[in-house]
Order: C-alpha cells, then structure tokens, then sequence
C-alpha cells in the first residue's frame, strides 16, 4: 500500500472541504473494498478522509413510508435491525448475507453504494426497491444513480448522506452467492408497489438493471408462471472465470421464478 | 508523517506513532508485539487476523490502526484469565480439538466469541455459516463448530 495522509472528518461539511482541499482526496467509510483496493496498489489516493466520526452519518430511522439508512449504517447493524425486518425483510437479509460476520460488522451502505460494485448486493435494493440516494447536494432517484461498472451519478466531493427505501407490499431477495467471495453471481431484487412490480438484477452486467418484460407480466399476474417462460439476453451480461454470460442470464431466469414462489408460497 | 495513535488493548492503555497505511494488525503485532493475531491472507477472507473493536469481531488486516484511535481492542492475548486459566471459549477448543496447525484458531476463537455474544443457542448450519469468513485448512471445521457450540453454551450459562 502506498502512503497517504490521513484526517478524520467531523461533519459532512468538514469531510467536503477536505476533499476540495487536497491533491487526490478519497473518502473513507468502512474501508472493506477501499484498502483492499490500496493494498493492491489499485488506487494510490493522496489523503483519506475518514467518515467514521461523523455522528449523523450513523443510524436508521422510519419516516412515513420509507426506510432511512444514514450512509455509515454498518451491514450487521442493518440486518439486525428490528425496523428494518418489520417494514422490509427483504432488506434485513440482503444486508445479512453480504460479505461474512466481520465484514459486516464494518461496511457501511454509502460505501458500498457509492463504489457501485457490479456484484454488490446493495445496488439490487436501491433499484428494486426504489430508493432515493441522498447526499450532501441533492437526492437522486435509483434509477437515475448507477451508469455503469463501478460508475454513479455521484459528483466530485459529492458525499452520499443516507439512502431512503420505500416500503414495498411485498419484496423478496435471492442471491446466487459466490462460494468463495460473497459476492452476487446474481442477485435479484422482486417487489411488489401498488405502482407496479420492480425487478432489479445484480451481480449480471456491468451494472444493476431491471428487467422491464419481467416486470409488465407480473403487474399483470403476480405468479411464478408469468415469468416463467421470460429470457434475458446474454449479449449485455458478465462472462468471467465463474460462469459464463449465458449461465449468468439463465440464473436470472430461475431465480426471478424462484423469488416470486417465495412470495407467492 | 507519523500519527499519533491511543487505544486500549486488552485492558491495557498504549499509544504509538503510526504511517497512515499501517494496519491494525501491524500495529498489534509489529509495534505491540503481541503476535497472536495471525496474518493470514492479508486479503480480508481467512480471518486469522479476526481481533474484537469495542466488542465486536472485526478483520484487523483491513483496518489502519489509525482507525483504531480511542477504541477498546480485545486479542487472543486478553482473552484468558490473569493466572492462566483459559477462556471458556480456549477451553472449549481445547476440548473438542478445535484445531491442528492452529494458526486459524485465534481468529476462530475470536470468532466463536462474538457469536456467542450475537447468536446464543446458534445450532451448527447457524455457526457453520457464521465462520464464513475464517479459513481452516487443517480440521475439515468439525471440531472447530463442536467447539463454539460448546464454549458458546458456556459462556451464555455464566452470564444467565
């Protein structure tokens, strides 16, 4: 790992204002991708700016309709939440089967949301379950967050506060879990709205997506056999050392029957 | 530029000065010179290094030591009695030989008490999933899993 100087920020301003300051600044939530990440020479930043003492960035609350997650929220701390399970079980076990116990113990939402991982979990709940990513500068609706492989709609010194989910009817997440790593081979997001049915893929492309034909049949009937005859086309999907492109769409296929059988059991 | 870093360590307070990439385990290790925490890996997946931050398991491979700063930090050194007697948690290893080569074990022992904190009464798939992220190449994990189960109805008996 190459130097760097390290500051501890004590407010979102202050975190801000150092990241203006300094040469090649980048934040530091609960650092499980990020100091891998400089330990593999992959990044060499000039400063880190430790978000950890920032108190407000810490919590999770109920307001209205929506689960909100402040950004530094570790994973275990959202599995384990009372709230979180009451309103959106499946965000409880999304956040519980990321990464193993330690991991959780340390990684936050805003970091992993921010770093946009194409097999992260988060991104399959921010989408699926049509959350808002707020930051220092504005909201930002999911739909409009994730551009690519490892790429946001985040700005320069734009610093992402909390994330606020909206309560589905219904919502179920399953995931194809990398023996090894954890990560998402593919991750699938089902929830139901009384706006319509969201259907949100991980751990698939180069990004989360949603599978719209998915989604328009069961808006029309919300059963496992709606879905059941839907491909998705391997041209735009991740072929890698796990498993091919086509292998990773025909996941998505079963596992998209599969989450709405959970829901419909 | 070196940083000046306090924290408590099983008990006890200690300070140093640390570059900004220095690792918590480094720092255990290196400058405390308690080498009990094993560094495995070095790639946050075997959990050699599993140390407790303010009482809760965390991989200290993939920590700098100035994130550590005023925080309690428990090792395998602070886990057993001032005489010598084992933690319920070692001696339950020690029962069920919960280890071959044993540089796993402190991880796993850190490990198996923090579930035992978190997950009273956890059945074997409970604790079989919560040591994915500790790596055993030695014992196949039975005894490993016989031995948090036992140390973990231990430990919650004491504190009941």
């Amino acid at each position: 790992m190459h130097n760097f100087n390290y500051h501890r920020a004590s407010d979102v301003a202050g975190a801000a204002a150092l990241l203006k300051d300094v040469d090649d600044g980048k934040l530091l939530a609960g650092g499980m991708t990020l100091l891998p990440t400089l330990k593999n020479r992959l990044a060499a930043p000039s400063d880190l700016i430790d978000l950890a003492g920032v108190s407000d960035l810490k919590g999770i609350s109920i307001e209205g309709d929506e689960v909100v997650i402040r950004a530094m929220t570790p994973h275990a701390v959202v599995a384990a939440s009372h709230e979180v399970a009451t309103a959106i079980p499946a965000l409880a076990a999304l956040a519980g089967g990321i990464g193993d116990p330690a991991v959780r113990h340390r990684g936050t939402i805003g970091g992993s949301v921010a770093n946009a991982d194409p097999a992260a979990d988060y991104p399959a709940a921010i989408v699926g379950l049509n959350a808002t990513v707020v930051t220092n500068q504005r909201s930002i609706a999911a739909d409009d967050f994730f551009l690519g492989l490892f790429e946001t709609a985040l700005r320069p010194g734009e610093i992402i506060t909390s994330v606020r989910f909206k309560n589905p009817s219904r919502a179920h997440y399953l995931k194809f879990r990398h023996p090894a790593s954890g990560y998402a081979v593919v991750g699938i997001m089902v929830a139901q709205y009384a706006s319509g049915v969201r259907v949100a893929v991980t751990g698939a492309g180069p990004s989360v997506f949603r599978v719209s034909a998915m989604e328009a049949a069961l808006d029309k009937s919300f059963t496992p056999k709606s879905i059941a005859d839907i491909a998705v086309s391997a041209d735009q999907l991740m072929g890698d050392i796990h498993c091919s492109a086509e292998y990773r769409a025909h996941i998505v296929k079963v596992y998209a029957r599969r989450a709405v059988e959970a829901l419909t059991a | 530029m070196l940083y000046d870093v306090q924290m408590t360590v099983n008990g006890q307070a200690v300070s140093g000065k640390v570059e900004a990439r220095t690792l918590l385990a480094q720092f255990i290790r290196e400058h405390l010179r308690l080498t009990g925490t094993h560094v495995g890996c070095d790639t946050t997946q075997c959990g050699c290094c599993v140390v407790h931050v303010d009482g809760v398991a965390m991989k200290s491979c993939t920590m700098l030591a100035v994130q550590a700063e005023g925080k309690a930090i428990t090792t395998i050194e602070g886990l057993a009695a001032e005489d010598g007697t084992l933690h319920p948690m070692q001696q339950a290893f020690r029962d069920h030989h919960g280890l071959q080569c044993g540089f796993c074990t402190p991880g796993m022992v850190m490990m198996g008490v923090d579930i035992a904190r978190r997950l009273p009464g956890a059945d074997e798939k409970t604790v079989r999933h919560q040591l994915e992220g500790n790596i055993c190449r030695c014992t196949g994990y039975q005894g490993i899993v016989e031995a948090i189960i036992d140390g973990s109805a231990k430990i919650n008996a004491v504190r009941s």
